[in-house]
């Protein structure tokens, strides 16, 4: 697989390490009152759709930039890249 | 029908007319007591238990394509019982136990060897945790051995043991692991459980359950709505897809495993061994070729194909430890895919819905695990209880801290 950077242009997988679905970006709370129940959910439970999934990879052996790629687990394409930082911030992460 | 040494000469006499098919293919019912959904190798052989040990009744495997065309026909063949953990351990030596007489209780030939398995120790530390391991697996009553360098040259003269990157310092032996002829494995159960009155029923895709009030009450099928009053779950690989359907989110991900085969050369393995340094184990097929594999890719997958990182990072793990092998041509390769759970290890559990229950989670290591799922998975489905040496596989142990992480290494299931 090639994964298109947004920075770097297309690069080796092999350069990456995968990181999981993209929802580890919304952590929970750790205030809230139902913040145990949450975090089993966040660090436990995952969709593992068959079919579009937007996940985490860290260009380990690159600019060590975090990127969420949307890929389709049953053939392998990549339709999407962009930059983790940007995606958090537009969820509402301070960083 | 049974098979015996009579039996054969007796068909090869009279021209082989007396051979029937191995089993039915019936038309599935309005409803049963019992559905299993997945005919694969965990599937059938909980049929065969329920139906054979806890004389259930009414009892049908659906499969969305054809019986042992999943996992059970695309992995690398290898039993063994060398678990640490004792959620684990118990466990997998009794499935080692069902495999050594599987063949004469579901009267089938598995072809099943036990040629030993030698996991190879190229540092101080990895002896430490070898011998540790080997000293768990002993404490529960399984067979462990600590070879020495000369030991192991005696067996497989052939290695390499003063290498000055990875040198072989010993290995810890299970001589009562070995190989199995996979895809028998999924006819001799499937023709076990159709002699004792399982509907084995094949092109029949689960597309739905249906759920009320908290129980479930039969599923929809391809083949239309199949009523029952207990549902299991064994379709480790699409356990996600399918359980999603009954609302649930699962503590696992689906991961592509590749494997590979050689062309078929001259006996030169004796057994089974993995190579300590890199991930990477090999075994010679009956036919003669080399079975190998190594790590999952790494990232989610249902392709059941892998990409080109990963077979040449296999195939470096392999020249590293056998470079003769770097002259043999590689005849397939193939992947399949994995329920990778949070902990690496499996689940066998009620859900929260009356009258569903789940067995999945796998990781890389269901096949050797085949015969005792199926007895497990059935004695819960027929007892509403665990069996003893399945108790630690439950659902809740994520939220309860309860993880049996063999390798510890944490929530993050491509690296177990």
């Amino acid at each position: 697989m090639m994964i298109n950077h947004p920075l770097l242009g297309p690069r080796d997988s092999a350069e990456f390490v995968y990181k999981g679905d993209v929802m580890l970006i919304d952590r929970p709370d750790p205030a809230s009152e139902t913040a145990a129940r949450e975090f089993y959910a966040y660090g436990y439970l995952r969709d593992n759709p068959a079919g579009w999934h937007e996940e985490l990879w860290f260009h380990e052996a690159g600019d060590r930039s975090w990127l969420v790629v949307t890929r389709n687990t049953l053939t392998h394409e990549i339709r999407d890249v962009k930059l983790a930082r940007d995606v958090a911030r537009s969820r509402g992460r301070s960083t | 029908m049974r098979f015996s040494g009579f039996r054969v000469i007796k068909e090869s006499l009279t021209g082989h007319k007396g051979w029937t098919p191995a089993w039915r293919d019936p038309e599935p019912q309005a409803s049963y007591d019992i559905i299993i959904i997945g005919g694969g190798g965990h599937g059938l052989a909980t049929a065969y238990y329920l139906a054979k040990e806890f004389k259930q009744k009414r009892i049908a495997v659906l499969e969305k394509g054809w019986i042992g065309g999943g996992n059970v026909g695309r992995n690398t063949t290898i039993i063994r019982s060398n678990y640490l953990l004792d959620g684990n351990e118990p466990f997998y030596e009794m499935s080692l136990k069902l495999w050594e007489g599987l063949e004469q209780d579901f009267n089938f030939n598995a072809m099943i060897s036990q040629r030993g398995i030698l996991n190879l120790i190229h540092s101080d530390a990895q002896r430490d945790a070898f011998i540790r391991r080997g000293n768990a697996m002993r404490l529960n009553g399984v067979d462990a051995e600590m070879l020495t360098t000369a030991q192991i040259k005696a067996r497989y003269p052939f290695l390499n043991t003063e290498d000055a990157r990875f040198p072989i310092k010993g290995g810890l032996a299970q001589h009562r692991g070995g190989t199995v002829r996979h895809d028998a494995v999924a006819w001799g159960y499937a023709r076990g459980a159709d002699s004792h009155g399982v509907d084995i029923i094949q092109n029949c895709e689960v597309t739905g359950f249906r759920i009320e009030n908290g129980k479930a009450l039969g599923v929809e099928t391809s083949r239309g709505f199949i009523g029952a009053t207990k549902i299991g779950c064994a379709v480790a690989g699409s356990s996600s897809r399918l359980m999603a359907h009954a609302g649930m989110r699962l503590p696992i991900e689906s991961h592509v495993l590749q494997a590979f085969v050689s062309e078929g050369l001259k006996p030169v393995m004796p057994g089974v061994v993995t190579f300590g340094a890199g991930h990477f184990y090999c075994s010679q097929s009956d036919k003669g070729g080399l079975v190998f594999g190594g790590d999952i890719d790494g990232y989610n997958s249902y392709a059941q194909r892998g990409n080109l990182p990963v077979v040449e990072d296999v195939c470096e793990g392999g020249m590293a430890i056998f470079p003769a092998f770097g002259r043999a041509r590689l005849l397939r390769m193939w992947g399949g895919i994995m329920d990778m759970s949070m902990d690496g290890s499996p689940i066998i559990d009620k859900t929260h819905i009356d009258g569903l229950y789940f067995n999945g989670g796998w990781c890389y290591g269901g096949f050797k695990a085949t015969p005792a799922s199926g007895m497990c998975f059935a004695h819960l489905l027929a007892r509403e209880a665990p069996h003893p040496n399945a108790t630690a596989y439950r659902f809740d142990r994520f939220e309860k801290g309860l993880m049996i992480d063999e390798k510890g290494m944490g929530n993050q299931p491509n690296l177990h």
